[in-house]
């Protein structure tokens, strides 16, 4: 017997009785005898009590970012968590509902999303979003198909910064090579950011770079919309750090035919990689190919305004063999909390956290460069947000390394993916980094030289 | 449902009227029916060549989507542009305002069905 | 008894219309140099300020999303019985031990020794799922069912060209869920039908025809969408393996026999495992999922990667491996989804695991005995956790499977699933779950057996259902076709 399972064994009696079996195995009938088993090869089951200590042990040996002092970025930030935003999260009523296929009991799930998608808009500059997608890394992949769509497939190449987060080109790459496109990298210059000029290709559907980059540098949006365009590709604006959204402008206001990537900044914890939270946002025109789920405004019969999933005769459940995407559950979850925290702060509370960032991040590269000792900025002329890419005087593993051993959770080795830039660490800062913790990283930096 | 008499049908229920030297294609009744409201129209680009039986575009209502096919070999001469704003002319008139294709071609009569073959094949498929 | 008044909530983009200053989060004081973005990036890259993005009281807010939950209904509150979703109970420690600091706080590129709970976590999950299935191998990492579906595709795929074999099919039945055809095309494989028997099985005969050298996978739901078990899978997976194809199964049904039996012995080569279903991980009002995929050996060298390996009792996290699939999503996994499900896979055990199946097959029988006879039963097949009605004697007083779904909400229900199986017209497709108590599956039997005589009595007060929710019936044509899917400025009127 089991608090989770509704029916007792007294219950399991009284309604076998009522389907008149003598036993519930007659019910399993019609499953041959060679692939059953009488228990599958796990221990017994265990109290609530328990089952929490075990668990909570095994958190324990874990080294968690708020332990130390810690400036880990590379597509995964922490971020200030308001309270009020888990306890949104933990109402029943949005995390134990389903799909909100029934709209005259989703209400509050669809509205959330209608929020959400509006906010998306605003903040990326695009005129429409979806409801979600699973991460950035898949978000750039729904946005390449997305571009060979648009283009009617008649061309097969994409052109991606090799600044592009190498996880997500990575993941890019396992998608191109099952749908048969060709994924050209360009890698950046000497000063850190990707050349326009080097992104006029008449073969390719898109233009896919990241900015702030995987190297934290802010790349020349305006002149890569126009590089796209001039060879008729679609240009595509990749944001791993959300937060840079409070004071950079998202590349819809520079015409990127879509911006996408990954809200985990938005009120999602770094949850050692997931679940996190993709977006897509596009141009109107192209609705209709946008991947994904979408909630619409309408109306209900007593003209009342409602809000139900609409134009989803593109996803699988209707378009089968020919959807735009085979994605059925989104991150509804993670929308809600991104909706959340971003309403909590509101306009202002955001733009000012990323000031926040901004400052935060500038004092630190001030302090770094005045530090030598083998310690260096890479690009120091390049514009940044709130990450920056730092040599020092060994390797960046060496380093994260020899600062960890200090107390200090310093940055990402740069080159664990390789790339056409130096061996350093990835340092980002946010609002989450109070002058102690800059204290503690430079007073460290300064020990290792 | 209305099966006009002065017109050829396939049997993936479009239908099709000689105009000139250009065949003029649409939905029958039936189609939209089953389709529900229709709420787009994916039309073809004029200038695009098609075979007899091949996809020319789609039509979306809130819980299915369609193809329809080219009952002929031949070009895509004009597509009907009231449809991007008026697409329920599918549903209210699909013989008349809401035709979808013109295609240069001509009908090879022994593969269409005139009225009273497709009335049997609506006859059979509510079977 | 009717509900308290619920006010109509406006749009965040709504409140505080004269956009006065508010404040909703106080964020800590900057104790360094402020500096200006002018100063620091260039001008023409800074954004304009968001105009309608207001800011709010933290009460405000709170108050709105107060008012937004209450609009929906959820598991917490009565049956959900979704067809294939299995909406069974979240347990509460789920949501505590995935909010505990040392797993919410981590960051998927802290190195190794920082985070081996984490990663020994993750192995035992593994180790744990594939003794649920039998199978050699799992990957943790697709984020969702249908991402499991492409995973699992994909490594078939690898295995294929591995062994310089290229084929272009993947076989589906009529009866799948649309995911299996739109992942087979995204994979780049022609989805070809294979027709479903008078049972609602697979057509062993046409699968044979169909089952040659150009076919790289069978795809299949065990038990499939009507609740049926594929009773001749052994001579499935026999003719599939014959022919070199894999035997792929869609696990969104494996609450049905969890613990009872294991799909290594049935011949999959893959079977992805809804966690957000089977075990127990909260829908969250459409994800976040998790659909780890279990595998033979035939398929173990192609996992993706990142993987957790262990060496000892050490654990590492394997970033590059040259016969792997590749990477599906970024990082390992959804790790705290992963969290719940082994929670979850804790407090049950073996025992409690095929507890769980036989309730789930227990009530969905009921259910099918009670409402027999009412309702028309398309497949007279044994079913096993679902149940398949569809709405044939309604139809004749033009009530459809969508009425009595809307009538349903008035009962104070969720409706079942009624968008496929496709091969059932006006399907009613049942799945209670083990979760509810007895008299919860009572009430919402005896709830359709009094709408199955509202029908015959008063069908108007069916067709025009619902009547008792937030919003009536929805324009969803008008939703499609006048598309509006932001708020605008303009909005403001």
């Amino acid at each position: 017997m089991h608090p989770w399972v509704g029916a007792g064994p007294d219950d399991r009696r009284h309604l076998l009785d009522e389907l008149g079996l003598d036993s519930l195995e007659r019910l399993f009938a019609t499953i041959p005898q060679e692939v059953c088993v009488d228990r599958v090869d796990l221990p017994p089951g265990q109290d609530e009590d328990t089952v929490q200590r075990a668990l909570a042990a095994v958190a324990d040996r874990n080294l968690t970012l708020s332990s130390h002092p810690s400036f880990l970025g590379a597509g995964v930030y922490r971020h200030i968590q308001p309270s009020l935003v888990d306890a949104v999260l933990s109402r029943a009523e949005f995390f134990t509902s389903y799909t909100p296929y029934q709209p005259e009991i989703s209400q509050g799930t669809l509205q959330v999303i209608f929020e959400f998608q509006t906010l998306i808009c605003q903040l990326t500059g695009c005129e429409v979003a979806n409801a979600s997608l699973y991460d950035g890394a898949t978000s750039v992949v729904e946005a390449v198909l997305f571009a060979h769509r648009v283009l009617r497939g008649k061309r097969n190449r994409v052109l991606v910064a090799q600044t592009v987060h190498p996880v997500y080109r990575t993941v890019l790459d396992t998608y191109a090579g099952a749908v048969g496109l060709e994924v050209v990298v360009v890698p950046p210059g000497s000063d850190g950011r990707t050349d326009p000029g080097r992104l006029r290709d008449e073969q390719a559907c898109c233009v896919v770079v990241q900015s702030p980059s995987f190297l934290g540098v802010v790349e020349d949006l305006p002149a890569i919309a126009e590089a796209a365009h001039a060879s008729g590709a679609l240009a595509v604006q990749v944001v791993t750090e959300a937060v840079s959204l409070g004071i950079l402008a998202g590349g819809g206001a520079f015409g990127f035919d879509a911006v996408c990537g990954e809200a985990q900044s938005f009120g999602v914890a770094p949850g050692f990689g997931g679940p996190h939270l993709g977006f897509f946002a596009c141009a109107e025109k192209n609705v209709r190919q946008m991947p994904g789920r979408l909630a619409g405004e309408t109306v209900d019969e007593e003209g009342r305004r409602a809000f139900c999933l609409t134009l989803s005769t593109r996803e699988q459940h209707i378009r089968r063999a020919k959807a735009t995407s085979n994605i059925c559950t989104n991150q509804g979850l993670m929308a809600l909390a991104a909706t959340v925290w971003l309403e909590a702060l509101g306009g202002s509370g955001l733009r000012d956290m990323a000031r926040s960032c901004l400052a935060r991040s500038h004092e630190l590269k001030r302090r770094i460069a005045e530090l030598g000792g083998g310690w260096r900025l890479s690009y120091p002329a390049a514009p940044t947000f709130n990450e920056f890419l730092v040599e020092g005087p060994a390797g960046g593993d060496e380093l994260a390394r020899r600062l960890a051993g200090d107390g200090v959770l310093a940055g990402v080795p740069s080159r664990r993916w390789g790339g056409n830039w130096p061996d350093g660490l990835l340092i980002a800062v946010t609002e989450c980094n109070r002058a102690a913790d800059l204290d503690a990283l430079v007073a460290a930096m300064r020990r290792v030289s | 449902m209305s099966v006009p008499n002065d017109l050829s049908y396939t049997r993936s229920h479009e239908w099709a009227r000689v105009e000139g030297n250009l065949v003029v294609i649409g939905i029958t009744h039936y189609a939209q029916d089953q389709l529900g409201e229709v709420v787009y129209v994916e039309l073809p680009e004029v200038g695009l060549g098609a075979n007899a039986g091949e996809e020319l575009g789609t039509l979306e209502s809130v819980k299915a989507v369609a193809e329809f096919m080219s009952p002929v070999a031949g070009e895509v001469v004009e597509v009907n542009d009231r449809l991007a704003e008026e697409p329920n002319l599918v549903n209210e008139d699909p013989y008349g305002d809401g035709w979808l294709v013109k295609i240069s071609g001509s009908l090879e009569e022994d593969e269409l069905l005139d009225a009273e073959a497709y009335k049997e094949l609506l006859a059979e498929e509510s079977h | 008894m009717k509900r308290r008044a619920l006010r109509d909530e406006p749009l965040f983009f709504e409140l505080n219309p004269r956009r006065a200053a508010r404040q909703g989060h106080l964020l800590p004081p900057l104790d360094v140099p402020d500096v200006d973005p002018a100063a620091a990036l260039p001008q023409t890259l800074l954004r304009a300020p968001v105009e309608d993005f207001p800011d709010l009281g933290e009460l405000e807010v709170v108050q709105h999303f107060h008012r937004l939950s209450q609009l929906n209904y959820a598991v917490d509150e009565g049956l959900y019985p979704l067809g294939s979703c299995t909406m069974k109970y979240n347990p509460r420690i789920n949501e505590r031990t995935a909010r505990l600091a040392g797993f919410a706080d981590l960051h998927p590129l802290q190195p190794d020794d920082q985070v081996q709970g984490a990663l020994a976590l993750m192995w035992e999950l593994e180790q744990a799922l594939k003794a649920v299935t039998g199978m050699a191998g799992v990957t943790l990492q697709p984020a969702a069912g249908a991402h499991g579906e492409l995973t699992g595709i994909l490594m078939i795929r690898k295995a294929l060209e591995a062994r310089g074999d290229s084929r272009s099919i993947v076989l589906v039945p009529d009866s799948a869920h649309g995911t299996n055809p739109a992942t087979a095309s995204f994979a780049g494989y022609e989805a070809v039908e294979i027709p479903s028997a008078a049972d609602g099985t697979v057509d062993l005969a046409a699968l044979a025809e169909l089952m040659d050298e150009r076919v790289a996978a069978v795809m299949l739901t065990v038990p499939n969408t009507l609740g049926v078990f594929e009773h001749r899978i052994l001579e499935i997976s026999e003719l599939v393996h014959r022919r070199g194809g894999f035997l792929y199964l869609d696990g969104a049904n494996l609450n049905a026999f969890v613990g009872r039996a294991l799909v290594g012995r049935m011949g999959a080569d893959a079977m992805h495992i809804n966690l957000h279903k089977t075990f127990s991980t909260p829908h969250g009002g459409g994800g976040p999922g998790a659909g780890p995929v279990a595998v033979s050996e035939a398929l173990l060298p192609h996992l993706p990667v990142p993987r957790v390996v262990r060496e000892g009792d050490h654990f590492r996290m394997l970033w590059h491996d040259p016969n792997s699939v590749g990477a599906m999503r970024g990082f390992a996994g959804s790790f705290l989804i992963l969290v719940r499900a082994m929670t979850y896979i804790k407090s049950l055990g073996a025992e409690g695991l095929r507890e769980l199946s036989g309730v789930a097959v227990l009530y969905a029988n009921l259910i099918r005995h009670r409402l027999r006879g009412a309702y028309h039963l398309r497949y007279d097949a044994p079913s096993l956790h679902e149940v398949v009605f569809d709405d044939s004697i309604q139809a004749t007083r033009d009530i459809h499977n969508t009425d009595i779904a809307k009538r349903l909400l008035d009962y104070g229900f969720h409706p079942p699933t009624m968008s496929f199986p496709l091969i059932v017209h006006g399907a009613l497709m049942i799945e209670p779950t083990e979760s509810a108590s007895p008299e919860e599956v009572t009430a919402f039997c005896d709830a359709m057996l009094e709408i199955a005589r509202e029908v015959e009595r008063d069908p108007q007060l069916v067709k025009s259902a619902p009547h008792d929710t937030p919003v009536r019936r929805v324009d969803e044509v008008r939703a499609a076709r006048a598309l509006k899917v932001r708020w605008r400025p303009e909005d403001r009127g």
